[in-house]
């Protein structure tokens, strides 16, 4: 070994992922969509799937997704990304395919669309952002809104007796024998960002074993909606939230179904 | 169950109208369809599903047609071609899909072998879908290009055209049918398949390999974009009214009183046109064969050329506003239809009578 590649501080240890563009996120402070795309774009990286891929962006906060992952990606009607993916997957089935979807989007107009692609277990990737609220349309209530929980259509708090429950996603989707992997992370503290990269590089690798639908739910903030400093809201997340949709893997499938 | 013919096949095929839709869709390139059941059109998804996988294309009944819509627009957005088909109450639920396909500029065919309405309405033919069709393709300042098929011919290589216009304009292209020309069988050539030359996909999304990503959208944000996005697609919809309008004029040599008729409602005109001719009576019909771009070039010189217009439909008037649009002779204009059922030749050729008068 060459005695300048002895130093520490020579080794980059630390770096803008290529899948990430050089742009600045109009994400709220303490927002956690930009660390979910980092996430995304690092596993996106390190499995070398960027010339590979199609992403499909979702309605929302990030639906401008294309402004910050440099990759292939069509824009998707209101729930409709799993569709829309499934026609993608469909055409291309050696490309790449993920979505990236809110909790407004995914679990409630796009409810069909979700459990149907995930049902079929089309052999393509979600990344499911549960923040309890609509974030982009002004923070009313969403079906993951906990009891209780005030936004500006919930605003005496939800009740289940006019409201129904929060939806648990992730377990609903692991009841269905298309689905591969369903698991719930959260990215409030660094070991939980690791936990949550790993998660998401699993489903990944589900996709690319051919093993059928993967899906990471990814319990995240929204300080703004939820009108709380973004410490408090790290917080939330790891108390509340976390009590009523626990972390955990709901599903994992070992063997394609058609080996 | 009738196979697609083989590619020059030289004889005729007999087939229902909803299979040569299929026939020509393949013989086009499609090779993806997605569905969602729903009477009278389900003779294309049967046929589909039995067919695409052999032919090493991907069949799929959707959950819906708000499912459907959506798969085709993925499937589209890789520059594949792709076609769903369906009927009033779903092509209802796909407006959102087909607004967002044309303002992402994807190609796709779209078949609608409509029924009476609204609502629910029932099975039996209809052209109530004319406004659907040629107005409202879904929110905002959207257009679809609109093809009717008057014949098991027409089914075929209509279909064909609209793969190619679609693919030229990057915008959805309907086939606008009803259960007639859908269920009924008849002997029709099944001309080879000729690529027009069209340009390459240069926006498809296939993975960024070599070359720049691409995004496939409809929402511009940025200070005057949408507005600017807006008159680039109205420049193209004016570009398809110049350079695409295809009508077919029928016995109008010398014709006095003119029909003006698309689908099944010309496809019948023109056994009323035949006994009105044998009687002497000097009638013509000019038939539009794209409802958009609309003939109204065609319909303005046809209505200095007669006495009296007859627009007939399978609704309660709908294009006959079109033909209005199309003229100012408003006086010569006069309209015969039925919402929920099949003119007859007797009714239309009374009606031809009546116009006629003394000028036989």
């Amino acid at each position: 070994m060459k005695a300048a590649q002895k130093t520490i501080f020579s080794k980059k240890v630390f770096d803008r992922p290529a899948t990430l563009k050089d742009a600045r996120f109009h994400y709220c402070p303490g927002c956690h969509h930009g660390t979910i795309h980092r996430i995304i774009a690092e596993c996106i990286d390190r499995m070398e799937l960027r010339e590979n891929s199609v992403g499909v962006a979702p309605v929302g906060c990030a639906v401008l997704l294309y402004d910050y992952m440099d990759l292939d990606i069509v824009e998707a009607p209101h729930g409709r990304a799993p569709a829309i993916a499934t026609g993608i997957k469909r055409a291309l089935p050696d490309r790449f395919v993920f979505t990236y979807q809110g909790d407004g989007d995914l679990a409630s107009i796009g409810m069909a669309e979700i459990v149907h692609a995930a049902n079929r277990g089309e052999n393509l990737s979600v990344v499911f952002v549960n923040n309890t609220t609509y974030g982009m349309t002004g923070g009313q209530m969403a079906p993951t809104t906990l009891l209780g929980q005030k936004t500006s259509t919930s605003p005496y708090g939800r009740d289940f007796r006019s409201e129904g429950y929060p939806i648990r996603m992730a377990e609903l989707l692991a009841g269905l024998e298309g689905v591969a992997y369903s698991t719930r992370v959260t990215v409030s503290s660094p070991a939980h960002i690791r936990k949550a990269k790993e998660a998401v590089r699993t489903a990944f690798e589900m996709q690319l074993q051919g093993k059928g639908f993967s899906i990471v739910e990814v319990l995240s903030t929204c300080p703004t909606n939820w009108g709380m400093k973004p410490l408090d809201a790290q917080k939330r997340v790891l108390g509340e939230m976390v009590e009523y949709f626990p972390l955990g893997v709901f599903k994992e499938r070992k063997q394609a179904d058609f080996e | 169950m009738s196979a697609a013919p083989a590619a020059g096949a030289a004889k005729k095929v007999l087939a229902k109208g909803n299979e040569a839709i299929c026939h020509g869709a393949v013989a086009a390139g499609c090779r993806f369809y997605y569905g969602y059941p729903i009477t009278p059109q389900n003779d294309i998804p049967e046929w589909m599903s039995a067919h695409l996988p052999a032919l090493g294309g991907s069949f799929l009944q959707a959950e819906s047609e708000v499912a459907t819509i959506n798969m085709i627009l993925g499937t589209s957005s890789t520059g594949n071609r792709v076609m769903t088909s369906s009927s009033g109450p779903g092509i209802s639920l796909m407006q959102e899909g087909l607004s967002f396909m044309v303002g992402s500029q994807l190609p796709a065919v779209i078949v609608n072998i409509s029924r009476s309405g609204p609502g629910l309405g029932g099975i039996a033919p209809s052209q109530g879908d004319y406004f659907q069709a040629t107005k409202v393709a879904g929110h905002g300042d959207a257009h679809l290009i609109v093809l009717a098929p008057h014949s098991v011919q027409e089914m075929y290589s209509l279909t064909m055209l609209a793969f190619d216009l679609a693919d030229k304009y990057r915008n959805p292209a309907m086939i606008l049918g009803d259960a007639i020309v859908g269920q009924m069988k008849e002997p029709y050539d099944p001309v080879p398949y000729v690529s027009p030359g069209l340009p390459e996909k240069t926006w498809a999304l296939t993975g960024c390999k070599g070359r720049a990503s691409r995004h496939v959208k409809s929402m511009f944000l940025t200070d005057g974009a949408i507005e600017t996005h807006n008159w680039k697609l109205q420049d193209k919809f004016r570009e398809i009214r110049r350079a695409e309008v295809r009508s077919e004029a029928y016995m109008t040599d010398g014709a006095r009183v003119g029909i003006v008729a698309f689908g099944t409602a010309a496809r019948v005109s023109k056994t009323a046109i035949q006994w009105a001719r044998k009687e002497g009576i000097a009638v013509g019909m000019l038939r539009p064969i794209t409802l958009f771009p609309f003939p109204e070039k065609e319909v303005r010189a046809f209505a200095e050329q007669v006495d009296a217009i007859l627009v007939v439909e399978m609704n309660t008037g709908q294009m006959v506003e079109d033909v209005y649009r199309s003229t100012t002779r408003h006086d010569r204009i006069h309209f015969f239809g039925k919402p929920c059922a099949i003119p007859t030749p007797d009714e239309i050729f009374e009606r031809i009578r009546g116009l006629a008068g003394g000028k036989r």
